[in-house]
């Protein structure tokens, strides 16, 4: 495959045809922030943090779906890139229930990080405080609506990884629920493989193991990374060897 | 494990294989299905030949089509809550759409709603407590050039007053 | 069928038809008047006077002036009847028998009608458009036959460049240049697709266009699926058309019978079918990446570009995406050539532009005018100017992507490049009208209560932000906002502008940011003083009366 060479912060840099400026820009040692990406399922280009700019290009593009090309001028990093990121992570945080001090995903939630490394420091609008449930029907997982960031993980690896279907969004808009099956307690779900996949994908406090307290949830990546990396490339390593 | 997880799965379906044998309406919606070859690209028509049958879509109903279809239920649920023509609750025996496009709004479709609203107790989406009205928005019928207009069962009325409508649904409401 | 049966067709056709033909306009806005009666009652006059082989009753399309409807009009007489009546419509027969009656007229010398410039809606008013015939009999499905026998499909792709014409669904995007991308993309299966979605509150252009003259979109589809080697289409309508839909299928059932779609069409080796698909509801829907998911029977989410539909579109396929008016301009075009078509409207627009009169405004309805007219002439001349002696405040254009143009910049030029320097976009053609009594800060909320309603919540900046920029104009309207709420809704604006996902939330903003730029006085007037703020004192006025 040929290689494209490209410009990523003023560093020149080289990356296989038909990569993302992400994976360009996560070789080269560049850190984008990203919150719906995830290594192992396709992107969808939805929540716009790892937006960048590039030059010659009025709009601003995600990273994680757009190809680089050769020549290619991005800048990762600017003021306004910033501010974007830091209005965008306000908007997540006044539209549901992130109460970090009561939260099991406390001290190592995605969001929570991308807060700190943002500097979000706090949230300028006026929260919504939505009234949403929370499904603990399951035997071992729970789903708190009030931490989900809908970033549709759980609904990708359930579909992609899995091969189940058994989550979905319904709705939409701000009234976009994650579902089981017909929109049935998750207890009940028939589809459900018990696998777990979903509760290893969720970046918040949304899915988690039941039983865990708070702070308690820490999320093992590496065994989805794992499953993802023997489906494809049918070698049976696990990510951090 | 996988053997405790299909069996709950196939008693529902049967249960509701069952249920729908004894529904004509069934057997017309799977012959549309038939003429759409079962593709599962055809959903949405599907879902509109389904809320036609039935009024609404209902649990059963929304399975039916995705065994049919063979799609996750997951699915065939997000699908039919993701558009606004998808009715998931039973409607009431009349259904009054506002139409609350641009041209309507600023010759005062609103307070046509609002008349409705107060005198029925009944808020857009929503269907009165006896069943007879169901209250009803749309972003556009499409019908500017006569606005504002009322679509009553069907039928578009043009150039609707807050009096206007509050009639029409009276004559609905006393029989 | 061959180019003889065509004709034969046509002439058959022409043959036929009975020295008078009465038009009764049996499009959406005046079957809800009630033209169904009129048309069963002049039949019956008919009857009843014994005049059935020298006079026709012709259940026609849209005639444009809507909100006299329902309209007859009577052909050789050239007179126009407004708002008849089941009871009076034979009222009309007894006039053509040298009666007299009293049913309101139009003039069509006014210059509602004389501005027209018809190439869209040539057909509009005058056919019937559930007869295919009538279609035939105007020249219709000739362009199909000529590009299929005389041109080979580079060629088809260089005229539609030369003609300039460009996408008339908004953005404007050359259509000749998309034509050409899709035919270079490598793929042996393609699309075409319509996209019949109009969800702009306010427009109702395509709707007639479907309802009046559904073959010319048929055969434009046809004539763009040769070019770009394509044999399959959907058109995409939405379901609170229903009679733009059975319109359509009539005339896909009538083209096929007729061999002017599905296999070796004008016994030439080019395949086409077209397949309808119908919406459920979702505005995201007209956005072409969202539409197709949806053609693929999915939630109508759009997903990030590039890859465009051109290369990567319905089922990972290369698909040609045009709406309703693009595709009704094609066959005029290749009937009467390229240049024909280049040499009306601007340098950089071309052709005409079909739009929906509505709002406050004396003759709401349809009109087409050649690129380049000025607002005035539309909404002024045309339109008759605000009814019941009022001012025209601004012209809304473009619907919820659109923005408010003031009445000091009515000399405006309607075109692609005017419209966006004034922070407004062409749209796909509705203009509504607002006078003195319309308050901008509220138009601007319901425009974004619109787009919160309809963002499909699959990225964060339009799903939260557009509640956001909701909650804030709330305040505004409810004078329980700041200063400083102005300048985060501000702020918000120009972050849910740059950082959406698709077109919905890419303009959701546009509405408020345009009545803020034109009537910034408005929203000023409605603060209160910042209690908290660093400007306390001097920056928010202090709250007046409503006056208005």
């Amino acid at each position: 495959m040929a290689a494209k060479t490209l410009t990523i912060d003023g560093k020149q840099i080289s990356a296989e045809e038909g990569a993302t400026v992400l994976q360009a820009a996560t070789e080269a040692g560049i850190k984008i922030p990203t919150l719906c990406h995830l290594e192992g399922v396709y992107d969808i280009g939805a929540c716009r943090l790892c937006i960048v700019e590039i030059t010659g290009i009025p709009k601003l593009l995600p990273a994680c779906t757009t190809k680089v090309s050769e020549g290619m001028d991005v800048k990762t990093d600017s003021e306004r890139l910033r501010k974007y990121r830091r209005m965008i992570l306000e908007l997540l945080f006044a539209e549901r229930n992130h109460v970090c001090a009561v939260c099991v995903s406390n001290g190592h939630c995605e969001l929570q990080t991308l807060a700190y490394s943002q500097g979000m420091e706090h949230v300028r609008y006026d929260y919504t405080f939505p009234k949403w449930n929370m499904d603990i029907t399951h035997r071992l997982f729970g789903m708190d609506h009030n931490r989900c960031v809908l970033c549709n993980r759980c609904v990708r690896v359930c579909w992609h990884i899995e091969g189940a279907g058994t989550k979905n969004v319904s709705g939409r808009g701000a009234k976009s629920k994650i579902i089981t099956d017909l929109n049935m307690p998750w207890g009940d779900s028939d589809s459900c493989t018990e696998c777990g996949k979903c509760v290893m994908s969720c970046p918040t406090g949304a899915l988690f193991n039941k039983g865990s307290t708070v702070g308690e949830m820490e999320r093992d990546r590496n065994k989805l990374e794992f499953i993802v990396t023997a489906r494809e490339k049918k070698q049976w390593i696990a990510a951090d060897l | 494990m996988n053997a405790s997880v299909a069996k709950p799965q196939k008693k529902r379906i049967l249960a509701m294989l069952e249920h729908a044998s004894g529904d004509k309406r069934f057997k017309i919606l799977e012959v549309h299905m038939k003429k759409h070859q079962f593709r599962q690209d055809a959903l949405i028509e599907v879902l509109h030949k389904a809320q036609e049958l039935f009024g609404y879509l209902e649990d059963d109903l929304l399975l039916f089509v995705s065994v049919k279809l063979k799609l996750p239920p997951s699915r065939v649920y997000g699908v039919a809550t993701f558009y606004h023509f998808f009715q998931l609750k039973p409607q009431g025996e009349h259904a009054c759409v506002v139409c609350m496009g641009t041209a309507c709004y600023v010759k005062g479709a609103d307070k046509i709603l609002d008349a409705i609203t107060l005198k029925h107790k009944v808020r857009a989406g929503e269907t009165t407590a006896d069943n007879k009205l169901s209250l009803l928005t749309a972003r556009c019928i499409g019908a500017c050039g006569i606005a504002p207009a009322v679509v009553y069962d069907g039928t578009v009325t043009p150039r609707a007053t807050p009096e206007s409508a509050l009639e029409h649904i009276n004559h609905w409401m006393q029989k | 069928m061959i180019l003889n049966d065509l004709i034969s067709i046509k002439e058959k056709e022409l043959a036929g038809r009975k020295k008078i033909i009465l038009r009764c306009c049996m499009a959406a806005g005046c079957m809800s008047s009630d033209s169904k009666g009129v048309k069963e009652q002049l039949d019956k006059a008919v009857a009843n006077a014994g005049l059935q082989n020298e006079v026709e009753v012709r259940g026609v399309g849209c005639m444009k002036l809507c909100c006299e409807g329902p309209l007859v009009a009577v052909d050789p007489q050239d007179s126009l009847y407004i708002k008849v009546t089941a009871e009076n419509a034979p009222l009309i027969i007894g006039a053509l028998q040298g009666g007299k009656t009293n049913i309101p007229q139009a003039d069509p010398k006014s210059a509602f009608f004389a501005k027209q410039f018809s190439i869209v809606l040539a057909n509009s008013g005058i056919i019937d458009p559930e007869r295919i015939e009538s279609y035939i009999a105007m020249d219709g499905y000739q362009a199909l036959h000529e590009v299929l026998h005389e041109m080979p499909p580079k060629e088809v792709v260089e005229a539609m460049v030369k003609s300039g014409l460009r996408g008339r669904g908004g953005a404007g995007f050359p259509t000749g240049l998309k034509w050409g991308t899709v035919a270079k993309s490598p793929g042996a299966k393609k699309y075409v697709v319509c996209n019949a979605d109009e969800g702009d509150p306010g427009a109702f252009m395509d709707r007639s266009v479907l309802e009046s003259d559904p073959h010319s979109v048929l055969e434009g589809m046809a004539i763009a699926a040769y070019a770009v080697g394509a044999d399959q289409g959907f058109i995409y309508v939405r379901a609170e058309y229903p009679l733009a839909i059975s319109r359509l299928q009539i005339a896909i059932k009538q083209a096929k019978q007729n061999g002017l779609l599905g296999a070796g069409i004008f016994e030439s080796p080019f395949n086409f079918n077209i397949d309808l698909r119908i919406g459920a509801g979702a505005f995201v829907c007209g956005e072409e990446t969202a539409l197709m998911s949806s053609v693929e029977g999915k939630r109508g989410t759009p997903r990030p570009r590039p890859p465009f539909p051109a290369e990567s579109g319905l089922f990972g396929c290369p698909t040609l995406l045009n709406n309703v008016e693009t595709f009704a301009n094609v066959p005029a075009i290749y009937r009467k050539g390229a240049e024909w078509f280049a040499g009306i409207g601007t340098e950089k627009s071309k052709g005409t532009k079909v739009f929906a009169l509505a709002g406050k405004i004396k003759n709401t309805g349809l009109i087409e005018v050649p690129m380049g007219t000025p607002l005035r002439t539309i909404v002024e001349e045309m339109g008759g100017g605000a009814p019941d002696g009022g001012t025209i405040k601004a012209v809304q254009t473009g619907g919820p992507s659109g923005g408010c143009i003031p009445s000091q910049h009515l000399d405006t030029p309607v075109d692609y490049e005017s419209l966006g320097k004034l922070g407004s976009i062409m749209g796909s053609g509705g203009m509504i009208v607002m006078d003195q009594t319309t308050n901008m800060v509220e138009i601007a909320r319901f425009f974004m209560e619109f787009c919160m309603d309809e963002s499909c919540g699959k990225c964060i900046p339009c799903r939260a932000g557009t509640v956001q920029m909701h909650h804030i104009l709330d305040k505004i309207v409810n004078r329980k906002a700041t200063a400083r709420d102005l300048a985060k809704l501000e702020e918000l604006c120009d972050m849910v502008r740059n950082t959406s996902l698709c077109g919905l939330g890419q303009t959701a903003p546009n509405p408020t940011m345009s009545t803020l730029r034109f009537f910034r006085n408005e929203y000023e007037a409605l603060l209160q003083p910042d209690p908290f703020g660093p400007h306390a004192n001097g920056a928010a006025k202090q709250p007046e009366p409503a006056t208005k």
